[in-house]
């Protein structure tokens, strides 16, 4: 309050800067907030499920000794409220103990498997937002026509087609009939790991090794799986889109534009479109979040070694710590996307500054 | 005296589940260089009858006329291009309430330099120079303000009279004022009006005033046409208001409290279906 007794306009006249800190300390307040609750959850998940966590390092026909021995190295004997700050400690320094199913740190783990599904799940919501929203577009502007019923049944068929079928139809044709694209993997048995990994997607890796060859070799995996998540992301975005564009095409702005004598086409994506792009970076943030979570399904079919397969596959074997690790890894991922979305709110609709 | 807009057995029917909807009904009327009040209740086709000259209808909804024409050219064979260098140039249309007919993302300054650009080849300088001016022109201090501004960071009355200036600058022929001050506080209300009339007599233009206060219309407008039920019942000189035979329009003259002549009870509009079914009367 000192603040408003020395100059009554004390927070009119704080520096641009100092706006700016005020509001970075808030969004990492609300980040922090979030992911306390986060590690909370995951905490009580991995105290409550019916798996000994000393039985399943030491063995089960390891002495009582060694039993207690790894029991009080846990910190299994501290009250359950330290053991939480111990977690904290933990996960903020990256250390989310070691993967029983392979053996390596958790986060190594991650690391590895993290930027496959964020390669798949980038080049998949790209095309669904390429394709989605201009197809979302159309069928507004289209509405009722039979342009909008093929819009409507392309989105329909989107959803409905589980990709464990289409998948292994499409790995069947153009993969073993046609030959035209990669089979399950990111890469060629032979092709892999020659290059060496700088951002873990190797689209970039070998397109910053100017190495065309596995660079080729790798987009002719990605392909299928990525189109098949893009097809998913279409068909979401494409019926967002169109409701959106409904929504602001009936306005009386867009009347406004049209009386000043202005084309359809200026009417629709200057006027009308403008005004939809806040409420489609939520739609596309969302529906990227979806698929950085880790697609199973695809990820199991195509062998794609991503996070989604990762902690499920930890899941099955009572691998508590991936399983808790990768967890509060999307969970991060999810928070933060959301809070890029928020930013981006902000550069295209004056009225949220 | 040429008119501006000549309207013969105007109709707008919009096809329905249950067969064909009328919401303007054989309305024939013309324009010149003044300004003509259409006075009518909620549904009486007076907002459909402004959109239906500028063509602005929506599908499926349909047009049709004995003549509508625009200095003598019909304006109902004109394709959709041609019908684009009408609007805004020879024809523009103030909506009610500019919270919605301005666009929320877009500064204003944008949305009217734009409104001069569609029909003037002229660099971005030029028509924001043009711009700055039809701001002052709409009683706007702080021009260069204003036009960076968003319409959410301006007055209900302000926007008013943006709207104005974007509807002015292309300087059309004929403006349609569709309930330009419904929206508005009563205390801006007059003024608004005031920067209207003012441009628009300046201009020489021909001012269709939409509305349903009678005793606006009569006070501001040179003639009115009093439409009911899709077809216009009357029309009369402005200052013969007082003078009108219609019972609708007596009815309507009658319901509206009278400072100098207090009553305990107003009376009530009695409608009486033959009054729609009566044929349209010409101006």
């Amino acid at each position: 309050m000192a603040l408003a007794e020395t100059s009554p306009k004390g927070r009119r006249k704080s520096s641009p800067f100092t706006r700016f800190l005020i509001k970075a300390g808030k969004t990492v307040m609300a980040i922090s907030v979030t992911m306390l609750g986060l590690l909370f959850m995951t905490f009580v998940i991995g105290r409550v499920m019916p798996v000994d966590p000393v039985l399943s390092i030491v063995g089960e026909r390891a002495s009582q000794e060694m039993y207690d021995a790894e029991f009080i190295k846990l910190g299994l004997d501290k009250p359950i409220v330290v053991q939480f700050f111990y977690y904290i400690r933990d996960v903020v320094t990256g250390n989310f103990g070691i993967s029983l199913r392979t053996g390596f740190p958790v986060w190594n783990d991650i690391v590895r498997v993290f930027p496959a599904t964020m390669e798949l799940a980038t080049i998949g919501t790209i095309l669904g937002v390429l394709i989605g929203v201009p197809l979302g577009v159309l069928a507004a502007v289209k509405r009722g026509t039979w342009i909008d019923q093929i819009a409507r049944v392309v989105a329909l068929i989107g959803y409905s087609m589980p990709v464990f079928w289409i998948g292994l139809i499409g790995l069947l044709v153009l993969y073993g009939m046609l030959g035209w694209i990669g089979g399950p993997g990111r890469l060629d048995v032979f092709n892999e790991d020659i290059i060496p990994p700088v951002t873990g997607m190797i689209l970039i890796d070998s397109a910053l090794a100017r190495d065309w060859f596995i660079f080729k070799d790798a987009l002719s995996h990605i392909i299928l799986p990525a189109s098949l998540l893009g097809y998913y992301s279409l068909a979401y975005i494409s019926r967002m889109t169109r409701s959106f564009m409904l929504e602001q095409l009936s306005s009386e702005y867009i009347t406004t534009a049209r009386v000043k004598g202005m084309s359809e086409r200026a009417v629709i994506w200057k006027h009308a479109f403008g005004n939809i792009k806040v409420q489609l970076i939520t739609v596309i943030a969302l529906s990227y979040a979806g698929l950085l979570e880790g697609s199973v399904l695809t990820e199991i079919i195509f062998s794609w070694p991503g996070i989604g397969s990762y902690i499920t596959t930890s899941l099955l074997s009572a691998d508590m710590n991936a399983v808790m690790g990768g967890t509060v890894v999307v969970g991060l991922v999810f928070v933060l996307l959301n809070v890029f979305a928020e930013l981006l709110y902000k550069f295209f609709d004056p009225r949220a500054k | 005296m040429t008119n501006l807009l000549d309207v013969e057995n105007l109709w707008v029917r919009f096809p329905t589940r249950n067969g064909i909807f009328d919401a303007v009904r054989g309305v024939s009327f013309s324009l010149g260089k003044e300004r003509l009040g259409i006075v009518g209740e909620s549904g009486s086709g007076k907002s459909m009858t402004g959109r239906a000259i500028l063509r602005l209808i929506r599908k499926p909804g349909m047009v049709e006329a004995d003549r509508m024409d625009l200095d003598g050219v019909p304006l109902l064979t004109r394709t959709e291009k041609e019908m684009r260098s009408v609007r805004g140039q020879k024809i523009s249309m103030i909506m009610q309430d500019p919270k919605f007919s301005l666009n929320p993302v877009m500064r204003v300054g944008k949305q009217i330099s734009e409104a001069y650009r569609l029909h003037n080849r002229v660099s971005k300088a030029e028509a924001k120079a043009k711009t700055l001016e039809m701001l002052e022109a709409v009683a706007i201090r702080d021009v260069e303000r204003v036009y960076e501004m968003y319409p959410h960071e301006v007055s209900g009355g302000m926007g008013q009279r943006i709207m104005i200036a974007m509807m002015l600058i292309p300087n059309p022929e004929i403006m349609i004022a569709d309930e330009p001050t419904s929206a508005l506080d009563v205390s801006v209300q007059m003024q608004v009006l005031e920067i209207m009339d003012k441009l628009v007599v300046e201009r020489g233009m021909g001012l269709i005033f939409i509305s349903h206060d009678l005793n606006l219309v009569s006070s501001f407008c040179d003639r009115v046409l009093i439409m009911y039920s899709g077809r216009v019942v009357e029309t009369l000189k402005a200052d013969q208001l007082h003078n009108a035979q219609h019972p609708y329009t007596r009815g309507l003259l009658d319901s509206l409290p009278r400072l100098d002549a207090p009553v305990d009870r107003l009376s009530v509009l009695q409608r009486d279906p033959e009054w729609a079914k009566a044929e349209s009367v010409t101006s």
